[in-house]
């Protein structure tokens, strides 16, 4: 597949880096990322990811566009609420960039689809608000053997690790099982200031992009941790013994998917 | 003693355990943070029992969700 005139032009600022090239460009054009919520996080890396002309993106989300929503999620507009939360990201991909062509799944990440969502993609961003979420994801990726970024964000703080096969540890490796319900505060009234979804999203965005074009080092093996209050960077190095880890560990005790009980605010209607 | 605490130069007294780091560093929701020393796990059950030496590195790592409230989760809190 040749670039046209206008594609050359498009990505002309990524393929004049060395790191990325007109070969780069074309393993992006090649790519699929599935992005798993089109919330704080997703809604940035979701623009930066069509901006790049990832070939394929995934979006995976339940929701519609809430008016709360707004003040974070910027892929999505005032006149989209109301809107599935997957057609309002996929219209606003579109309209940045008609290379890509973006699939929408607009369904709660369970153990029943979990592995056959993230099963055509090449690599996962988790974008999701909850705990079971997030250790459903990571056990998939683990299981699937899929390359994925986590992350999260609370308040003015927000953090991220990436997991790929057999090259670093995994969430569960770190953080072992969920929380009890509303042990830690995830949806009730902690807040989040805006612009966190846009730093840490973008950095998932960022993490995909280097694993499709192979530049740089990722975030295996390490959480980088950010205080805005602060402006305060941190990289902590994660152990990297795996082998009791219950899910990626030599002797896994988790070989099947579970759903974790949703705290009473995740829940559907 | 020196110790390095999430990537901070900080002086304690000599052989405080883990636990009382914690309590010293006023980690939010204790019961739920994970903690390395010198990039090894220390086991949730063992704070207590982990002391600490003089040059250690320690990090905190915590339970990080999403921080978004959708409408049914906004109207659960009213
Ligand atoms: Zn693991």
């Amino acid at each position: 597949m040749a670039f046209t005139n206008e594609q050359l032009e498009r990505y002309s600022r990524h393929i004049i880096l060395k790191e990325v090239g007109a070969k780069g460009q074309k393993k992006l054009s090649q790519a699929k990322v599935l992005i798993i919520g089109a919330g704080g996080l997703g809604a940035p890396a979701a623009l930066y990811l069509a901006a790049a002309g990832v070939g394929t993106i995934g979006i995976v989300d339940a929701d519609e566009v809430d008016l709360s929503n707004l003040q974070r999620q910027v892929i999505h507009t005032t006149a989209d609420i109301g809107k599935p939360k997957v057609q309002s990201a996929k219209e606003t991909m579109e309209a940045i960039n008609p290379d890509v062509t973006v699939n929408t799944y607009h369904t709660f990440v369970t153990s029943e689809n979990v592995l056959d969502l993230i099963g055509d993609y090449d690599f996962i961003l988790d974008g999701t608000d909850n705990f079971p979420a997030k250790f459903l994801i990571n056990d998939a990726c683990v299981m699937a053997k899929k390359p994925f970024s986590h992350a999260g964000i609370i308040r003015f703080k927000g953090q991220l690790m990436t997991y790929v096969p057999g090259q670093g540890p995994c969430y569960r490796c770190v953080f072992k099982n969920p929380p009890p319900k509303d042990a830690v505060p995830t949806c009730k009234q902690a807040g989040v200031i805006g612009a966190m979804g846009g730093v840490i999203g973008s950095l998932q965005a960022m993490e995909a992009v280097k694993y499709i074009v192979g530049a740089g080092d990722l975030l295996t093996g390490w959480l980088l941790t950010f205080d805005a209050l602060k402006m305060e960077w941190h990289k902590v190095k994660l152990p990297s013994d795996t082998s009791k880890c219950a899910v990626c560990g030599d002797h896994p005790t988790i070989t099947e998917l579970v759903d974790y009980e949703q705290a009473e605010c995740d829940m559907k209607k | 003693m020196k110790l390095t605490v999430a990537g901070k130069n900080k002086e304690y007294a000599d052989g405080i355990t883990v636990a009382q780091l914690v309590e010293l560093e006023n980690v939010e929701t204790p019961q739920y943070v994970t903690v390395t020393v010198n990039d090894e796990f220390v086991e949730s059950g063992s704070f207590a029992e982990t002391t600490l030496k003089d040059g250690d590195t320690v990090e905190f790592l915590y339970f990080m969700g999403g921080g978004s409230a959708t409408l049914h989760q906004y109207r659960s809190i009213d």
